[in-house]
């Protein structure tokens, strides 16, 4: 392609195309509706899109181009306000936010750790689109070189991430990681649709548990009731800190990470079926790789913080590659772009090859260049908030945690609309619970989950068609399996593997850890090794003639059941001052433990057992009102406003988002009006 | 041809008059929300051809309710399925839009399905086509039929064999093919996307994906159509696709190919799960015993969208060059597709069982 006689007028004429007054308008209208529903932790662009699906029937292109892609740009720039004040990964592109963020705002920088994430969202934003404009000219052929060999390397690359987030005792990392690779495993296996760990009679595990509900549950839950058993707010100092001069200077000293980060960002989002949910990793890791002095990360490192944040943005650019030139979505957000946008204007626009064609190639590079400008002002609005919300982390945290437990919930149940994913994000809950205070690195966890359906799929495809070809001939086969990218991402690997390995002991995503008495350590290492048994039995009860659905999970409870018996062999010959028996409930600061572990966890266990009973809604009414009286200890007024404002609220969201809430018992006996019951008293489905 | 187009237009006028007559006395939706339940996530196929739908079907529903899609998402569909079983007949304030993945599983007695499509109403059914196509040297090979075909070994990327690759995998069989299916792909675009990087060497596409992302490599030389699945005629005999009437059908390569019969117990099978899974793959109930006024409002309201003067064209670019069914069309369409004579039924379960080893209980 010519780039002087075609892709310069396009991109002139592009320009012409949105710096138009009501495109900008429509870009700025999505922009903040984009804003303010990232801004809520779980929900994300699938929500902001079909919330406006209704409205774009027929819409000029470019302005509804402008409205859809203003609001998913900048879904990965809101979101970090909740990764970092309150420790939740607003969506999967921010969960490595968390592990430095939020211990930035917890010393009370909660506004440096926040402009400097926005400065790097802002700046992959832009170098992502710069990279597009020339990029997207060349990129069908380097699309098309990443087969399944290639798309399984950069998977084990991911998971090579949990050497460098193993925590203290790297083979603790690893039977976490298998943990959640097993987890993620539950449910119908996508080869020969066998059931694992699961069963017909209890649909809702078939499915498997969802990213978001792992995702809250792993990270937001144990944080949540971590605070609350402290009584305080989330700062531990008066101040905010340092003001937001100080993150952008921080980022601006660190710009070449930013450029690194920015750059793995879109070239890992351009590469279809991965999507962008390692992306956050692979530039944490490299983030950690490339810091001379690496004791702070997991602890407030401002460069964990510039690292993901300036991938996550520029992956959504990445993320357009496979969408617009192969019409195949690189996420859910992009499935409902893709469709909305055939609905645009006339219908003409397919995403495809034709995308890169003289005809369309303006259409193209509006699209790239509408992203770069959502970030723009994205970022700005997000820095002009960012001084006010920031204030959240001085509020005192038994105020905000009923309101985040509700809004928790209902994010969680958006997943399946059952009762189902309130029961799954208590249990993973749980396990996060346990993984924190035990010292199990939940990154590598999160890790495991989040890359076990690729690498299952990827290697049992790539083992299946190199079979084909070897049959073709022994050097046909080579070929395919150890093409130059699958050598130079084995050689990027091993390193990173390595230096993962020699630094483990400075990183500690769990923070420090002290060790206490030797037998809850033990006991859950007991439970979880008998669940990993249990997992490997039932998979190995699959069908022989299934055996692309039974190999992974026996392999990879197999490997994690290696390490824990080697754990639980160290911890009989280990003392019980060993950090292998590292046990928060023994930290020293947890004489500020106000409340036990298990009367917090019942106040949340309360509101999903009266949920089951009476419908979310009446639940969450007693919650809020009994909460805030017996353990905030506040006034009936100000009770009643409290809750008011709340539920009002949820059910404003609720009904903009068209959903229901979740029903309970009751509503199988009684028909209620919406928002008690479900819509019209339909039934429970 | 005159006649035929003169004959549609008074039917048209007079569905409308008709429309506007029920409206008036018998189902009223002034002020009402539709909720249109689709089984599927936001980003499906099905999500696609209800937000088409959607705006069109508010405003021709007389009082012009507000048409809401509700997405219902889990178990392979049959979740949202199993709800809308248990609806009672309302005022026709919520509709369900089922597709061939919500209908193979109630053909193939997957202990999930818990509904009977024999109880509800239908009042649209929309088709859609399929075109199976090869990589140029060996579509050298192919002369109409696949007699020389037999001693390749193909790659070919599937979902899964209980989906609508049922259709595909049971046609090569058919024909002989040695073909190997990589499962666990997660949409025909990641097909498409392995026969482009020659991991797979065949392929095949439902219309509009074709369309749109197989014909420009055809144009450049990368792949040649193969067959298409063909089309329904009114007698349902499978006939050539419309919208690729110089493709040969399956039936007719089949007819060329040694050892392939388009008759007896696997054609018959091949046929029943094609038709559920392509003209009729997409369809709009009432729950079960909803009052005909309603039942008959409906059908009405798709037929006033199907007579709209613009309707070929912005359904062409979005949904194909395919029949939307209503009224007795629909009903034929849907006993075609929900009706497999118990032999090939049995038949299907077990090539399923003896090839890959899938037990559906």
């Amino acid at each position: 392609m010519d780039i002087l006689t075609v892709a310069l007028p396009a991109l002139a004429e592009a320009f012409a195309l949105i710096l138009q007054p009501t495109a900008l308008m429509y870009l700025v209208l999505g922009v903040v509706m984009g804003l303010a529903i990232g801004v809520f932790p779980g929900l994300g662009g699938i929500a902001g899109l079909s919330l406006i699906l209704p409205f774009v029937f027929g819409m000029d292109t470019v302005n509804g181009l402008a409205l859809m892609v203003g609001m998913v740009a900048v879904v990965p720039t809101s979101d970090t306000f909740a990764s970092v004040l309150m420790g939740i990964p607003g969506s999967s592109a921010s969960q490595a936010t968390v592990l430095d963020g939020f211990p930035l705002a917890k010393r009370g920088e909660a506004a440096r750790a926040l402009s400097a994430a926005f400065a790097s969202s802002l700046f992959g934003g832009l170098l992502g689109a710069l990279f597009l404009t020339f990029f997207v000219l060349i990129a069908r052929p380097i699309v098309l070189a990443f087969a399944l060999p290639e798309m399984l390397m950069i998977t084990i690359l991911g998971l090579s991430m949990v050497a460098i987030l193993a925590g203290r005792i790297p083979i603790k990392g690893v039977a976490a990681a298998g943990l959640g690779l097993l987890i993620g495993t539950i449910g119908e296996a996508d080869a020969g649709g066998s059931l694992r760990m699961s069963t017909y009679d209890f649909p809702y595990l078939t499915d498997g548990l969802k990213l978001v509900i792992v995702g809250l549950g792993i990270f937001a839950i144990p944080e949540i009731i971590a605070l609350l058993r402290q009584d305080r707010a989330i700062s531990s100092s008066e101040s905010l800190g340092s003001g937001w001069l100080e993150g952008i200077r921080d980022w601006f000293s660190n710009i070449w990470l930013s450029v690194r980060c920015s750059i793995i960002g879109v070239v890992v989002g351009i590469i279809p079926g991965l999507g962008g949910s390692v992306v956050d990793w692979i530039a944490y890791g490299h983030t950690v790789q490339t810091t001379k002095d690496k004791s702070n990360f997991g602890k407030g490192e401002i460069r964990g913080v510039i690292g993901p944040e300036s991938s996550n943005n520029a992956k959504e650019g990445g993320g357009l590659v496979p969408t617009l030139i192969f019409g195949i979505p690189g996420s859910g957000s992009m499935a409902i772009f893709m469709g909305a946008v055939a609905l645009l204007g006339s219908g003409d626009i397919e995403m495809g090859p034709q995308m890169l064609s003289g005809d369309y190639l303006d259409i193209t590079y509006a699209i790239v260049w509408l992203l770069a400008l959502a970030n723009v002002v994205g970022t700005l609005l997000c820095i002009a908030m960012s001084g006010s919300i920031a204030k959240l982390t001085n509020i005192r945290f038994t105020l905000l945690a009923p309101f985040l437990f509700m809004l928790i919930s209902f994010a969680a149940f958006q997943s399946n609309q059952s009762l189902g994913d309130l029961v799954a994000l208590f249990a993973i809950g749980l396990l996060g619970i346990f993984l924190r205070r035990f010292d199990w690195s939940r990154p590598a966890f999160l890790i495991g989950f989040v890359l076990s359906g690729p690498a299952e799929n990827f290697s049992n495809q790539a083992y299946q068609i190199a079979g084909s070809k070897f049959r073709l001939g022994f050097s046909v086969g080579i070929e395919y399996i150890f093409s130059p990218i699958v050598l130079v991402l084995i050689v990027i690997t091993v390193v990173s593997v390595v230096i993962g390995l020699r630094q483990t002991n400075a990183i500690a995503p769990e923070g420090d850890v002290e060790s206490g008495s030797k037998r809850a350590p033990l006991v859950f290492l007991l439970v979880l090794t008998a669940y990993i048994i249990f997992a490997f039995f039932n998979a190995a009860a699959i069908s022989d003639r299934l055996v692309t659905d039974k190999f992974f999970p026996m392999l990879v409870a197999g490997i994690s059941v290696l390490a824990c018996l080697f754990l639980l062999f160290r911890m009989m010959r280990l003392p019980e001052s060993d950090p292998i028996f590292a046990d928060g409930e023994h930290n020293s600061d947890s004489a500020n433990l106000v409340h036990g572990l298990w009367p917090t966890l019942a106040w949340f266990g309360g509101l999903l057992l009266m949920s089951s009973l009476f419908g979310f809604i009446i639940a969450i009414v007693v919650f809020l009102v009994s909460f805030l009286r017996v353990r905030a200890g506040l006034e009936w007024p100000r009770i009643v406003v409290l809750t008011a404002l709340g539920v009002a609220f949820i059910c404003f969201l609720a009904w903009i988002l068209n959903r229901d809430f979740p029903p309970g018992l009751l509503q199988d006996y009684v028909n209620m009006p919406w928002p008690l019951g479900p819509d019209k008293g339909w039934i429970r489905g | 041809m005159k006649l035929l187009s003169k004959l549609a237009s008074t039917v048209a006028v007079g569905t409308i008059a008709f429309a506007a007559a029920a409206g008036a006395y018998a189902a009223d939706f002034a002020g009402k929300t539709v909720e249109w339940v689709i089984p599927f996530s936001e980003s499906g196929g099905s999500a696609k051809w209800a937000n088409f739908y959607g705006p069109l079907l508010s405003e021709a529903l007389p009082g012009k309710p507000t048409v809401v899609v509700k997405f219902m998402p889990g178990a392979g569909s049959t979740k949202g399925a199993n709800f809308f079983q248990k609806q009672k007949a309302g005022d026709g304030t919520l509709i369900f839009g089922s597709s061939g993945s919500t209908q193979f599983p109630y053909l193939l007695g997957d202990p999930r399905v818990r509904y009977e499509y024999k109880d509800w109403e239908v009042v649209l059914a929309s088709g859609t086509g399929g075109v199976a196509y090869l990589p140029p040297d060996l579509a050298a090979k192919f002369d109409g039929g696949a007699n020389a075909l037999k001693d390749v070994n193909f790659i070919y990327g599937s979902q899964g064999a209980t989906r609508l690759d049922l259709v595909p995998l049971l046609a090569w069989k058919m024909l002989g093919l040695k073909v190997e299916p990589v499962f666990g792909i997660k949409g025909r675009g990641d097909g498409r996307l392995m026969f482009e990087r020659g991991e797979a060497n065949i392929d095949y596409q439902t219309s509009s994906s074709y369309l749109k992302g197989v014909v420009p490599l055809v144009k450049e030389g990368k792949a040649v159509p193969m067959m298409s699945w063909g089309a329904l005629d009114a007698s349902g005999n499978i006939v050539r696709d419309p919208t690729f009437p110089d493709m040969p059908t399956f039936k007719e390569v089949c007819e060329k190919t040694d050892g392939c019969e388009a008759s007896g117990e696997s054609w018959d099978a091949w046929k029943a799960f094609f038709i559920a899974g392509f003209p009729a793959q997409k369809m709009v109930f009432l729950p079960g015993g909803t009052d005909k006024d309603i039942v008959d409002t409906f059908s009405a309201a798709f037929e006033a969208i199907k007579a709209r003067d613009d309707f070929a064209e912005i359904s062409g670019k979005r949904l194909g060059k395919y029949p939307q069914m209503t009224g007795a069309e629909a009903a034929g369409a849907l006993s075609a597709a929900t009706s497999v004579p118990d032999s090939a039924k049995a038949f299907v379960v077990n090539w399923l069982k003896e090839d890959y080893g899938v037990e559906l209980n």
